[in-house]
């Protein structure tokens, strides 16, 4: 296998497997908030808060994939 | 024969001009044109504040509001709250004009074509500031330093310092380490979260307007505006969670 083939498919590879767990973690987070939210309308927003931080800390972990993938494909 | 040509896609902001040894790239050409917007917006409403408010005052007076209720609930009163809603508000309205103006048509289009290295290249002459890593990463040190800034003047030098190199208890000074070295992953964090966040935008809006011009991109635009807003809220956010954490009395959990 050439070098070349092997960086095109270690692009796709990298976002495919790369996203699986943040997607996981935020759908996770996104239920057990809706869940505490409706147990407890009255902390709503403070859940809220707390929920799109999280949120956000896990994105973040599928957008560092994303920039390996980046730099793999725009930089020689 | 059909030749499809789509414009290049650089991960470095292109270099249009140098001041001595400093390149001007063109993300920086908008993130200065997004400051002198956000100046005179803000010299303007100085000159014109009412205390019946027009519309433009009425604007920021709602985001003002909304920015002190948030940090209200993480801070606890509205003086501390106040007390940092200059760094807090700077860097999500910075952060949000800057991105919203990334999506104006002529960012990316207008631009030369020059010689670079032997062969032709297109340099659009505005690009998305935060699709710039230099203009990320310089936010995420300012705002974690800021972090460590606000910390040591809130609860004096050594208290500040002591919840990362304390020798208490064995697991605390480990843990201290560990908190010492996150805060300089931190930055990275902060930077890799935005700088992804716009330039895959930038990228995305690119590809689909290269695929189908018409009609398509509109909701991917939507798309574009909504991340530029939450990505801006998201930085400032955290900024805020980081202040009230280092502001606070605890020490190591």
């Amino acid at each position: 296998m050439n070098p070349e083939v092997i960086k095109v498919m270690s692009i796709a590879f990298i976002m495919g497997v790369g996203t699986i767990a943040p997607a996981l973690a935020i759908g996770w987070m996104g239920s057990k908030g809706v869940d505490a939210m409706g147990r407890n309308p009255e902390a709503a927003p403070k859940i809220q808060t707390a929920m799109i931080l999280s949120i956000a800390f896990a994105e973040a972990i599928a957008i560092y994939a994303l920039v390996v993938s980046l730099v793999l494909k725009f930089v020689e | 024969m059909i030749v499809l040509f789509m414009t290049e896609i650089s991960i470095k902001a292109e270099e249009l001009f140098h001041i001595g040894a400093f390149s001007v790239t063109n993300s920086l050409v908008l993130a200065v044109i997004t400051l002198l917007t956000l100046l005179i917006v803000a010299v303007v409403l100085h000159k014109k504040i009412a205390l019946v408010p027009g519309k433009l005052q009425s604007v920021f007076e709602l985001l003002i509001e909304q920015l002190l209720g948030v940090m209200d609930s993480v801070f606890g009163n509205r003086h501390a709250s106040e007390k940092y809603f200059p760094l807090i508000a700077t860097v999500f309205l910075f952060i949000m004009i800057s991105n919203w103006f990334g999506l104006l048509p002529i960012v990316g289009a207008l631009g030369l074509h020059t010689v670079h290295d032997g062969h032709e290249v297109f340099v659009p002459l505005l690009r998305a500031p935060a699709a710039d890593l230099n203009f990320t990463i310089a936010l995420a040190i300012i705002s974690v330093f800021a972090v460590q800034f606000f910390g040591i003047l809130a609860i004096g030098f050594f208290k500040h310092f002591s919840k990362y190199f304390t020798l208490k208890n064995p697991i605390f000074t480990f843990v201290g380490l560990l908190e010492f070295v996150a805060e300089f992953v931190k930055i990275i964090s902060f930077s890799f979260r935005l700088f992804g966040n716009v330039f895959a935008g930038e990228v995305l809006l690119i590809i689909i307007g290269f695929l189908v011009p018409y009609g398509v991109p509109l909701p991917f635009l939507f798309l574009e505006v909504f991340v530029g807003f939450i990505q801006a809220f998201i930085f400032a956010m955290l900024t805020m969670v980081f202040v009230a954490m280092a502001v606070n009395e605890e020490s190591a959990h």
